[in-house]
């Protein structure tokens, strides 16, 4: 089944206007905007960063309330048109919600989702300047990345029962397999139907929906994406092991070449990408 | 196509002997359409002395467009008097908020509460409509077009272009040109710029060959880096734009209410100076309450 059922798509739309933002961001949008001259830049740096909160924004600027000539596709570009006093006040709503429980009766590992999800957007842009390509932007890339998996996120908060079944069924087949069966469709599907509904552009939604798909046709997005995700798929192994990992895998695409070792190399410094994910992670658990 | 200021004061109503020759009150400026449409900008404290003028016309058929919601746009509002008389009717437009998730409509239940206001809106005894705009969306009224676009300002801000039978006038509203929000050097700089003049390059095409362009000029240039990100634009910044945009008359609105009619027109004039009068300019002008512009 590829289709969500009506009853879960209504679920799960609304849902996520109750769905609470990573507790590092929440933290720094907090801090940041009790001082009123705070840096735009610094503010944009958190919200960019958190999956949940990009998800919103978009959701809100792209809503049919303004029917954009065109669509938004980054954090940077709401500021530039609903201005940044705007998004701070956005941003803050957010962050009344509620932080994201570290522990979620899913037993899905938040925060190696987080560290996972930025580190594949930081690679998909990278690689995106890489293929040269003027087709797409790079920053296009980069928020595909880190919205790729958000239906997991999704899932853990409010399917938890049934997504922990499907986690706990991922050493005898890959997770997005998993969750087809239990929940129905996979954490693609239940992503890409979010950012349809919130009309986010055509390409963002396919390359969330077919990440996992090998039968449909792939884009320059999509293949910047699933590198990413693949090169990022370990980000919690060690800085040897990654490489152990990497040289024994062939990448899922073509476009790179046909090492995945050197590819990764290519891309200047991992381990200071992944160190900075992990740093975006690290310090809210220590508050 | 007629326009008349009611109010060209920005933040707050600045009456006194200082502001006797540009006057006090806050933004309203009427403009009328060749067949006598009714087209009100903002809702200063200017609405008040128009409303007054209209009452030798009921029944009055009044379209008000709010560029923002900032009270110095909305404020003279409960007071415009055609709302308490039977058989008006009055259209208010103006954009979605989405901090509150409210249309247009909020401006009204927002002043008329209880504890700010004796009427309840349910009392007013006018027809009144409220139209929520989308981004661009053209809105007819008889003879005339009104035309918004989404500027820049602390909350979200429509400037206004009305045509008219071949004559045009564009209103900013409350506008500060985009800036970027990175340094030079920052990874993020030189795509933020390409946003930032995409955004001014938009505006200007909706702003091109207008007959006149009545632009929010709070600041002088010198003033503008200590109120940077506040939601205004300087004098330098709106000659540019007219010179740019191809725009036959300037009219500089938004007086900072600190500012005393002698100031005004000496940091008005210190700006034209510096701007350095070139062949083929707009007039520009300082807009003044009771100022009329037959287009």
């Amino acid at each position: 089944m590829t289709q969500l059922t009506p009853e879960l798509e209504k679920k799960l739309t609304t849902a996520v206007d109750r769905m609470p933002a990573f507790p590092r961001s929440v933290q720094k949008v907090l801090e940041l905007t009790r001082n009123i001259n705070c840096l735009p830049k610094e503010l944009v740096g958190v919200l960019e960063k958190d999956p949940v909160m990009t998800m919103k924004i978009l959701k809100v600027i792209n809503s049919a309330y303004y029917s954009m000539p065109n669509k938004i596709t980054s954090v940077n570009q709401s500021v530039v048109y609903l201005g940044i006093n705007t998004v701070k006040n956005l941003a803050l709503s957010f962050a009344a919600v509620g932080i994201l429980p570290k522990v979620n009766t899913a037993g899905f590992d938040i925060q190696r989702y987080l560290v996972h999800s930025l580190a594949t957007a930081t690679v998909a842009r990278h690689l995106c300047t890489k293929s040269g390509s003027d087709e797409i932007d790079a920053g296009d890339c980069y928020v595909a990345g880190l919205l790729h998996d958000f239906g997991k996120v999704v899932f853990a908060q409010f399917m938890a029962p049934e997504f922990r079944e499907a986690l706990e069924l991922r050493d005898k087949m890959p997770l997005h397999e998993a969750e087809r069966q239990i929940i129905g469709v996979d954490h693609g599907v239940a992503g890409a139907m979010l950012a349809k509904r919130w009309q986010f552009p055509e390409a963002l939604v396919q390359c969330i929906r077919d990440h996992h798909r090998s039968d449909v046709e792939s884009t320059l997005m999509m293949d910047c994406v699933r590198l990413a995700d693949q090169i990022c798929r370990k980000v919690y192994l060690s800085s040897e092991e990654r490489q152990q990992d990497w040289k024994a895998q062939k990448p899922i695409v073509a476009r790179f070449g046909d090492n995945l070792e050197a590819i990764v190399a290519s891309l200047g410094d991992f381990d200071k990408i992944v160190a900075e994910a992990v740093v975006f992670v690290q310090v809210e658990s220590n508050t | 196509m007629k326009i008349r200021f009611w109010g060209v004061r920005g933040s707050i109503p600045s009456p006194g002997p200082k502001t006797v020759r540009y006057g006090g009150n806050t933004t309203c400026i009427e403009v009328r359409s060749d067949d006598g449409e009714l087209i009100i900008l903002d809702a200063g404290s200017g609405i008040f002395p128009l409303a007054q003028t209209l009452l030798k016309e009921l029944p009055v058929k009044a379209n008000v467009f709010i560029t923002h919601t900032h009270w110095d746009h909305i404020h003279g509002l409960p007071f415009f008097i055609p709302f308490f008389i039977p058989g008006n009717s009055v259209r208010i437009h103006g954009a979605y908020d989405v901090i509150s998730s409210q249309g247009i409509e909020q401006i009204m239940d927002v002043q008329m509460q209880y504890s700010y206001f004796p009427i309840r809106e349910a009392e007013l005894k006018a027809r009144i409509e409220y139209q929520t705009l989308e981004i661009g969306e053209v809105v007819t009224i008889g003879d005339a077009t009104v035309t918004n676009t989404l500027l820049n300002h602390p909350v979200i801000d429509f400037g206004y272009r009305v045509d008219c039978k071949g004559k045009s006038m564009f209103f900013t509203g409350d506008h500060e040109p985009w800036f970027n929000i990175y340094d030079e050097g920052d990874e993020g700089y030189a795509e933020y710029q390409t946003m930032v003049d995409e955004k001014q390059q938009q505006m200007d095409e909706v702003v091109r060959g207008v007959d006149v362009l009545i632009m929010d000029c709070s600041y002088t240039a010198a003033e503008y880096p200590a109120k940077k990100g506040w939601g205004h634009s300087t004098f330098d910044y709106a000659i540019a734009l007219a010179r740019r945009a191809g725009v036959k008359k300037l009219v500089c609105t938004h007086h900072e209410p600190t500012r005393s009619d002698d100031e005004l027109e000496q940091v008005f004039a210190e700006a034209c100076l510096r701007c350095k009068p070139l062949p083929g300019d707009p007039e520009i002008l300082l807009s003044r309450e009771g100022m009329e512009l037959d287009l």
